[in-house]
Order: C-alpha cells, then sequence, then structure tokens
C-alpha cells in the first residue's frame, strides 16, 4: 500500500524527551517526507529553534523547509505562568512539499497531505 | 549559561519593573512581505527624517537584520527613545522557485534562497536581545500563521510587551478585525504605513506600551 507514513507521538514521550532530541527526531522524520503529530505541541522556544534548525538544512532541492500546523497556546493562570513551562497543544510538522495549510482558526486546523 | 538564559527569560520581567531602561530595543517582526521595512521607514522618516532600507514586493528583500538606534518618538508630552531593529521575514520554508515568478534568474533567486535562510535565523536571535516587538500583520491574510503564533508565544513566554500593528489597511479586502479576534490577548493597532494612515495612533500606542 502506498501512502505518507505519519508518526503520532504520545505526551508522555514528549515529556521524557529533552527539547534537542525531539526537535531532531522531527526534523529527521520529516526530512524523511513523515508527516509528525505532537499530542501536546512544542514550548514556543522549541518551535524557534525548530524554525532555526530547519533554516540550516534547507538545501534548496530535495528539502525547502517545513509546514507547521499547530494551535494558538491557551491563556494561563497566574502561577503556571510564574512556574510553569508553556506547552503548545496538537501540532501536525510535515515536509513543507507535502503538508499545505487550508484553513487554520482557534480550535479547527484543515490540512491537506499530498501523497 | 543555559540556566543563566532561562532564568533571565523567566524572571526578566520582574527586574524590569524596578529597574526601567532608558532605552528600549523593538524588534519589528513579520512573515516576509507584511510591510515591516515600509513601518520601519515610516518611523524613521517622521522622527529622524531618513529611512531604513527599500522594501520591494519580492519576498525576502530583507537578509539582513538592520538596526537604528537611538529614534525618539514624543507623544502627549511622553518621550520614548527606542532602538529600531527591522528584521528579516521569519518563514518556516523557503523555495528558491518561488523568486522565480518574480523574473529573478535561477542563480540570482538560489542565492536569495540561501541568504533569506540566514536571515530567519539572524531574526530568531536577536529575540534574546530585545525589550519588545512589533509584530506586523498584513491585514488582507488570514494572522493564523505558524509565524505569527510562534512571535506572540515566544513573546508571551519571554514576558516582553507585544503590539500587534495590523499593516496594509488601505487596501479592500484588510480585516483588522480579524485580526483582533485571533489575538484578543494583545494590542492590535490597524494602520497603513505606506499611506501612514493611523499612524499617530501607533505612536501613541507604542509610548504606552513601550514607555
Amino acid at each position: 500500500m502506498e501512502g505518507v507514513q505519519m508518526n503520532l507521538i504520545s505526551k508522555d514521550m514528549l515529556e521524557k524527551m529533552p527539547s534537542m532530541e525531539k526537535l531532531r527526531m522531527i526534523l529527521d522524520s520529516v526530512k524523511e517526507g513523515k508527516i509528525v503529530v505532537l499530542e501536546t505541541g512544542l514550548t514556543p522556544e522549541e518551535e524557534a529553534k525548530l524554525i532555526e534548525m530547519t533554516m540550516l538544512e534547507i538545501d534548496h532541492d530535495k528539502f525547502i523547509g517545513i509546514e507547521v500546523e499547530s494551535y494558538p497556546a491557551r491563556e494561563r493562570t497566574f502561577l503556571s505562568r510564574l512556574f510553569g513551562k508553556k506547552h503548545g497543544r496538537l501540532t501536525v510538522i510535515g515536509p513543507a512539499n507535502r503538508l499545505k495549510t487550508l484553513e487554520k482558526q482557534e480550535d479547527v486546523i484543515k490540512a491537506l497531505v499530498q501523497m | 549559561m543555559g540556566l543563566v538564559l532561562a532564568l533571565r527569560r523567566r524572571f526578566g520581567f520582574i527586574l524590569k519593573l524596578f529597574f526601567k531602561k532608558d532605552k528600549m530595543r523593538i524588534g519589528i517582526y513579520g512573515p516576509p512581505n507584511a510591510g515591516k521595512t515600509t513601518l520601519a521607514n515610516r518611523i524613521l522618516r517622521d522622527w529622524t527624517g531618513d529611512i531604513l532600507g527599500s522594501p520591494s514586493d519580492v519576498p525576502h528583500e530583507t537578509r539582513r537584520a538592520r538596526l537604528r538606534e537611538g529614534v525618539k518618538i514624543e507623544v502627549d508630552g511622553k518621550s520614548l527613545t527606542i532602538d529600531i531593529i527591522d528584521t528579516p521575514g521569519l518563514a518556516t520554508k523557503i523555495d528558491f522557485q518561488e523568486f522565480l515568478k518574480y523574473g529573478l534568474e535561477e542563480e540570482e533567486a538560489r542565492r536569495r534562497a540561501k541568504e533569506a535562510t540566514e536571515g530567519v535565523i539572524e531574526a530568531i536571535k536577536w529575540l534574546d536581545d530585545l525589550d519588545g516587538v512589533l509584530l506586523v500583520m498584513d491585514a488582507t491574510e488570514d494572522p493564523f500563521t505558524q509565524v505569527n503564533v510562534t512571535i506572540v508565544g515566544n513573546m508571551e513566554a519571554r514576558k516582553l510587551p507585544l503590539l500587534i500593528v495590523a499593516n496594509k489597511i488601505d487596501l479592500p479586502n484588510a480585516s483588522p478585525a480579524r485580526i483582533k479576534s485571533a489575538f484578543p490577548q494583545h494590542p492590535v493597532v490597524p494602520i497603513s504605513a505606506l499611506k501612514g494612515i493611523n499612524i499617530d495612533s501607533l505612536y501613541k500606542a507604542m509610548a504606552e506600551r513601550f514607555g
């Protein structure tokens, strides 16, 4: 059967992984043409780091970058703002030439995956 | 070093309450072609009589961050001195083929794409050295882009003041209301940097937010 491989990564696994290991795993999978779905997403700092790492790996032929689909983070309480780590919500990441955003709203993301 | 940076990010806002800076370093951020350089030029023309760079219809025209120090803005008796950093447009993908559509030769398009990737990295690195951000969004486009979500998230995580600029309101299909509803937790100022529409409201909001 032909198709696009999707890796669905659980919150538990993401929480155990150091940031760099997480980002390396995402980028390696996406460069292989896979779609990665993260149950809890990335922190804003990790998102920025992922963009930075992506820019370093663009080769202008086979890999032109990534498409990231995530919802804006929810408002947090005062205590979680002060001490908590900010985590994103469900996030889909794929190669820019395969994954395309159709529509994004606060709680709905519509995307197209090209075979 | 990483711990110091993490502590600075998390608790820096408390220090800022007690030790106010004489001069704020404000980054102009946003996706390519949102009008960042046009806005930087508008601010500089209004307050220094100068400009920072040339805007263009071709995406990623600004591929190096440009800094102008000591721009003094005066609104309603309030004075604000800022350093302005016009940053390259942030993106998650850069395809040299996109530039071919604008009539660039392949070699030039590839060079531009390579420089654009370096520019994105530079813009991200600047986030660690800022006191506030003007996030420029094209009011005719969907505001829920990953770039916008990432910048807003990073400003919130760093506890830095953020002002969203809904640019290009001179265009018929502009909708600043869509931006306001997408990011209700942040102030949004609708302007046209090109035509200067509502620019005084932006200066007032900057004096309140960054002053």
